[in-house]
């Protein structure tokens, strides 16, 4: 198996914002096309690469990797200063003090901290608990008339800090979700190299899934597979979060069941993991996975959809954190996965009653 | 003095770049060393840990001189081992907690990678997303394989960068007085006795510099810090009169702070030279805050002392701003004071 970490650390070193994901769509392709036989860009930017299966019959699976990065955009210019406000589910308590680049219209990169103004320059109201992202301001460092020059409402502002190696095979950066499932799925079609399988195999990173799942619905109704599987991050235990919806970092891949999961799939995908003795945890959630399994399983008339994911540490954060070694797992049992399926597998599935 | 450039920037982004929380300055201390060792007359590490170097001038009537910078920087301490990787911390000085959730830090003398994490906000309930999150409930996780030390200091791990005008970089507080004071102690004008004092734990109470100035027994000191420019637009845009200093003004001479009454004389001897050279100043706004200059001016029988800072924004936190050209005349400023330095100058009241 390849080292999947330097692709890593380049993937969440490079933007993509919800919305903006041509940069990272870019690097991902250039990375897929000498891997699959066809990529292109669906006609909302998600990347979508073709692996061509074996069969006489093709069936088609999707497996679907979220490349947008949740992140902020400039909402008004004050004395050279930017204030900001969300794109995607932002926790205002790691805002100050965060190392951002702002994407200016005149196409620089602007490298940018946020500021927290002392509480003399905010209504009493602010209070002394974590700043509203309103009452945040980002800093270029340049004077106010080359800040007027540069940048205009409406530019983005991402992340920035660069990525960290933590001991014991944890990579830790902003972006970890969700590039750490496209990281997974290069794995899976790097793993596909070698290995027969008779469907085709649609690999796609799809857009503004922090957002609205557009690329999640978009791709899954152009492409209509016989089946779909979303790759993602759960929460892993950790300082601060260590509740049933939690799990152990670096001990395998998270197979999710719920209403948004066919329960047949999960099976499978249970069943050849514990064959392949790739360690595996059960992870639930009542109602909306809040992934792009959602989207996907009410595509057209329905898609039977699986949820394949493994622990992440400080969701939302610039430091999320993830085991290497869950990330190959991911990859080496959706590869496998997609080994397993014969030309009549969907005439399989059945409900288990 | 020399031109002001590349030579002085280097030195500063070596200095901020390493880590030196308060009682744990060794790795400034020994680029402090190894600059001044050829300039010295005289130069140890006292009891606390503070360098002291006199470098002496020649011919009669030499004023002594201290020049006093702190060396220590804002920090943690890891107080506690919950395994795996995971450590209970404390903040070692004034570091406002809503600076620390989701940063990046490096741990001990190996300088390990760890970072300060947070609660996914997906698990947070409604208070929970607007409440302020206290040091005692963040950890720093140094990874799962990772081992470190209880009693290491860490701190942030953000890289010094040049930006336009500006620099950004973590320590700028007081990093900017330690490579300030390396300079003028290198280029030191012969008509005083210049006794450099580089200290510890300034961050938390000013410690080095009380006993650095007992040492020195100096005719006048001067504290060199860098401080606050609060100097952000008012939230509803209207006129901002509580802005401490402000970027791009120039070196900010201090008149009264939380901690000290300056040296009169002393103010209006720099607010002269800055005039006379046309080295753009400020005055720091009367207020609060302090500088070694507190427990400098008390000290012995009272030493006359006076506090000149570079401004930055956002201090005690993991990257603040400053403009090189307020450094640059904050060096221009301190220089051609010293030169200019007689005994008249504290002789009568």
């Amino acid at each position: 198996m390849t080292d999947i970490l330097p692709f890593l650390k380049t993937l969440i070193s490079t933007s993509g914002v919800s919305g903006n994901e041509t940069p990272v769509a870019k690097l991902i392709e250039e990375k897929w096309r000498p891997l699959v036989d066809e990529t292109r860009l669906s006609r909302v930017g998600s990347l979508h690469g073709l692996k061509h299966g074996s069969g006489k019959k093709r069936p088609s699976i999707l497996i679907a990797t979220h490349m947008d990065a949740i992140g902020m955009r400039v909402s008004h210019i004050v004395d050279g200063f930017l204030r900001i406000t969300n794109v995607g589910g932002i926790d205002v308590h790691v805002l100050p003090g965060a190392e951002v680049t702002v994407h200016s219209t005149g196409g620089a990169d602007l490298p940018a901290v946020i500021a927290m103004p002392s509480s003399k320059l905010l209504p009493e109201s602010a209070g002394d608990g974590a700043l509203e992202i309103g009452y945040l301001l980002v800093d270029t460092g340049l004077t106010p008339r080359e800040v007027e020059k540069k940048v205009r409402v409406g530019d983005l502002v991402s992340f920035a800090n660069e990525p960290m190696e933590l001991a014991g095979d944890i990579v830790s950066g902003h972006t970890v979700d969700n590039r750490a499932s496209v990281a997974a799925l290069t794995v899976c079609l790097e793993e596909l190299q070698t290995k027969p399988h008779v469907w085709d195999v649609w690999a796609v990173a799809t857009v503004q899934e922090e957002t609205s799942y557009l690329g999640a619905y978009t791709s899954a109704f152009e492409i209509r597979p016989q089946i779909a599987i979303a790759v993602d991050g759960t929460f892993a235990k950790g300082p601060g979060a260590n509740g049933w919806q939690t799990h152990t970092m670096g001990k395998g891949v998270g197979l999710c069941i719920g209403p948004n999961m066919h329960p047949f799939l999960h099976k499978k995908l249970k069943e050849l993991a514990e064959r392949l003795e790739i360690p595996w945890f059960l992870d639930v959630t009542t109602s909306h996975s809040g992934t792009d399994a959602y989207p996907m399983q009410v595509t057209a008339e329905g898609i039977p959809t699986a949820l394949v994911e493994f622990p992440i540490r400080y969701m939302h954060t610039p430091v999320e954190s993830v085991s290497v070694k869950d990330i190959q797992r991911a990859g080496r049992l959706l590869a496998e996965f997609i080994a397993s399926l014969d030309e009549n597998f969907v005439d399989t599935i059945t409900w288990d009653e | 003095m020399p031109t002001f450039g590349t030579s002085q920037l280097k030195l500063l982004e070596k200095l901020c770049n390493v880590i030196a929380v308060s009682g744990d300055e060794g790795e400034v201390r020994k680029i402090v060393l190894e600059e001044i060792k050829d300039h010295a007359d005289d130069v140890r590490v006292d009891a606390l840990g503070s360098v002291l170097a006199t470098r002496l001038g020649r011919g009669a009537k030499r004023v002594k001189v201290m020049l006093d910078a702190h060396m220590d920087e804002v920090g943690f301490m890891i107080v506690a081992d919950e395994g795996e990787g995971i450590y209970r911390f404390e903040s070692v000085g004034g570091i406002d907690a809503r600076h620390l959730v989701g940063k990046q830090v490096f741990v001990g003398k190996e300088r390990a990678a760890g970072v300060i994490g947070g609660k996914p906000i997906h698990l947070m309930d409604a208070s929970e997303r607007t409440r302020k999150v206290p040091v005692d409930s963040l950890r720093i996780d140094v990874g799962l394989a990772g081992k470190a030390k209880v009693g290491e200091r860490a701190g942030f791990a953000t890289k010094f960068r040049r930006v336009g005008p500006s620099i950004m970089s973590k320590a700028l507080d007081n990093r900017f007085g330690v490579a300030t004071v390396i300079e003028l102690f290198k280029h030191a004008p012969s008509n005083i006795d210049l006794c450099a004092a580089f200290t510890v734990q300034e961050e938390i109470g000013l410690r080095g510099a009380k006993v650095a100035a007992q040492f020195f027994n100096p005719d006048l000191a001067i504290a060199i810090d860098s401080t606050p420019a609060n100097d952000l637009p008012h939230f509803d845009e209207t006129e901002n009169a509580t802005y401490n200093t402000k970027l791009g003004f120039g070196p900010a001479i201090y008149i009264a702070d939380g901690s000290t009454l300056h040296d009169p004389r002393l103010v209006r001897f720099l607010q002269a030279v800055a005039a006379s050279a046309k080295i753009p100043h400020q005055l720091r706004q009367p207020g609060g805050g302090g500088t070694d200059s507190a427990a400098i001016q008390r000290a012995l029988a009272g030493i006359p002392t006076v506090s000149v800072s570079v401004p930055h924004r956002y201090t005690h936190s993991p990257v603040s701003i400053s403009r090189v050209d307020d450094w640059k005349n904050t060096l221009a400023l301190l220089h051609t004071a010293l030169k200019k330095i007689t005994m008249d100058l504290i002789g009568k009241r």
